[in-house]
């Protein structure tokens, strides 16, 4: 969760494929929602409908690799954050929603196993800075890309924009 | 140094950049379409009274022209306002420009050896111009407009050169699409790209943007093609490098077939598939040669009575210069119906979306499920050739099977 520490604990919600791109994740025709938090309503909306109802706050989505490939829309990774999404864990990530999702404060792990190791309804935890997923229901230990400690000042943060604004309203208030 | 590290070396003011270090660049240009009002909102949130360099920022609205809806047309609105308080003179509204990479370029925006940033995946196209270009969202782009800056990782670069000559109905969309096919849709993740040989030195501006576009497929940063200002230096090192012949390589249109762009196989590998919908245009495929291919094929023959063909000029200026070479009148005399230049129904939005069960062969860049209407709907990927003879054919078809026939339905 963006105002936690790197620790995250949850359910995994689901577990998809590689290649999952954003009109799957977000359909085209709901760009024009400019609400972030209202993006949260058209999750998966055409090809896995039933994720959004099984995702319950600080669930995680795992995948395989190349998650977000395709467009640059934001609400992609808006609608996971705002549907309770607590990170998402992939073989790797499409660049453009990798940044997406840590500029939003969603947390992005890159994880070669977890797609493997872990199944729908198991309890993870999660350390973002050593890089490390342990699957409570399975006792393993998945190794993972330690999150660059700039990606997680912003995910503390609760996202860019907020990172942003703290930086300039202290600017501001010494100039 | 690759292209690529050049660039960022030069904008980050260093003497040289190595793969995989993080470096804060200068942006030289920061593009947006509609989303220039999530864009606006975050920029507002921030709470920055005025945008670093209004000169530096273009904005263009083509996603959903004109208006589709009154949520886009208060949209809109909005960012017509914010560009006008922000002094921001680039600004391309309904009717004046047409889709935003076409439209960038048209007017001369960018520059080989910039750095340009756009809220939109396809801004690889600019690659073809010499330019760092690459996609960043919504925020990130506030985040540009406030700082005028951004970080980048310095990518690795994969070089492909391409010698031979296209076969006859083969074009730079075939070319893209089979190494599109070879690499992956992740096979360019988080990479930059070099395009070089005698083939692609060849190439027209218009087809060299087709390559630098669809790189964003197989998940490219950047995709350059060879310009005069700015080149790779001798001793560049590549990631890995590629050689395709187009002689033996690619002798035959190829296709995307349904649901991922880099499901691609050769026109003949396909058995009989009926076509409900064609579509002709995008910041692919819609620039005045692909208009021209399509007339050319369609001149004298008539649209099959089960396909329609949607035709969307990719700029105001394309549509002109199509009507006065005459290649409009051919197009809608054979039964097309023409869109206003934009996005058109690429995005799954307005004018020609598709029912569940119908196909639609497309010259646009993406075959996701439900990206042109119904999730039970196919999208065949192929260039425009491809798409204008399977128009008239009603199924997919390689262009000479319709150019064999002296006219009417094959």
């Amino acid at each position: 969760m963006s105002d936690a520490s790197p620790l995250l604990r949850g359910r995994v919600a689901a577990v998809l494929g590689s290649n999952v791109d954003t009109d799957v994740i977000y359909p085209g025709r709901y760009l024009n929602i400019t609400d972030r938090e209202k993006t949260a309503e058209h999750l998966f909306e055409l090809a896995h409908p039933e994720i959004r109802s099984k995702l319950r706050p600080g669930d995680f989505i795992v995948a395989a690799a190349n998650f977000g490939c395709g467009s640059s829309r934001e609400q992609a990774a808006a609608a996971l954050k705002f549907s309770g999404c607590g990170a998402v864990i992939a073989a790797s990530f499409a660049r453009i929603f990798f940044r997406n999702a840590i500029n939003l404060g969603l947390p992005a792990l890159v994880s070669s196993s977890a797609h493997i190791e872990c199944r729908e309804g198991d309890e993870l935890e999660i350390d973002l800075a050593a890089g490390v997923i342990r699957n409570l229901s399975r006792n393993l230990s998945l190794a993972a890309a330690p999150l660059d400690p700039r990606a997680i000042e912003l995910i503390r943060s609760g996202g860019l924009i907020p990172y942003l604004k703290a930086r300039y309203a202290s600017s501001a208030a010494l100039g | 140094m690759t292209l690529a590290e050049k660039i960022l070396a030069r904008a980050s003011g260093r003497a040289r950049v190595e793969p995989h270090e993080i470096v804060v660049a200068d942006v030289d240009l920061a593009m947006s379409h509609e989303n220039a009002d999530l864009v606006r909102k975050a920029f507002l949130e921030i709470g920055v009274p005025r945008v670093w360099d209004p000169e530096k920022i273009v904005i263009i609205f083509d996603h959903r022209i004109p208006a589709e809806s009154e949520k886009t047309a208060a949209t809109h609105k909005a960012v017509r306002e914010f560009v006008a308080q922000q002094g921001i003179r680039h600004f391309y509204d309904v009717g004046r420009g047409g889709i935003c990479h076409q439209v960038l370029a048209e007017n001369g925006h960018v520059q080989p050896g910039m750095v340009v940033v756009g809220t939109d995946s396809h801004t690889t196209t600019h690659g073809a111009f010499g330019a760092f270009a690459t996609g960043i969202g919504a925020t990130e782009m506030a985040g540009v407009w406030v700082e005028g800056k951004l970080w980048f990782k310095v990518p690795s670069t994969i070089r492909i050169e391409v010698e031979g000559a296209f076969a006859p109905w083969v074009s730079a969309k075939d070319l893209i699409l089979y190494i599109i096919g070879k690499l992956g849709a992740a096979g360019a993740d988080y990479r930059a790209v070099e395009f070089d040989g005698s083939a692609i030195r060849r190439m027209t501006i218009a087809s060299r943007m087709v390559l630098s576009n669809l790189s964003m497929e197989m998940g490219a940063k950047v995709a350059f093609t060879p310009v005069m200002e700015i080149a790779p230096d001798a001793g560049a090192r590549y990631e890995k490098t590629l050689h395709i012949n187009l002689d033996y390589d690619i002798p035959e249109p190829q296709i995307a077939c349904p649901h991922s762009v880099d499901n691609v196989r050769p026109v003949s590998a396909l058995s009989d598939v009926p076509v409900h919908q064609a579509v002709l245009g995008s910041c692919t495929n819609g620039r005045l040669e692909d208009l021209e291919a399509a007339a050319s094929i369609l001149a004298g023959r008539r649209v099959h009575p089960h396909t329609r063909l949607i035709i969307v000029p990719a700029s105001q200026r394309i549509f002109l210069e199509a009507m006065r070479l005459g290649y409009i009148e051919k197009l809608i005399e054979a039964g097309a119906i023409v869109d206003p230049p934009g996005c058109g129904p690429c995005v799954g939005v307005h004018q020609g979306i598709l029912a569940a069960g119908e196909v639609c062969i497309s010259s646009t860049n993406r075959n996701f499920i439900g990206r042109m209407g119904s999730k039970d709907s196919f999208v065949y990927l192929a260039s425009p050739a491809v798409v204008a003879a399977s128009a008239v054919a009603g199924r997919i078809v390689h262009p000479e099977i319709v150019m064999a026939k002296e006219n009417s339905h094959v």
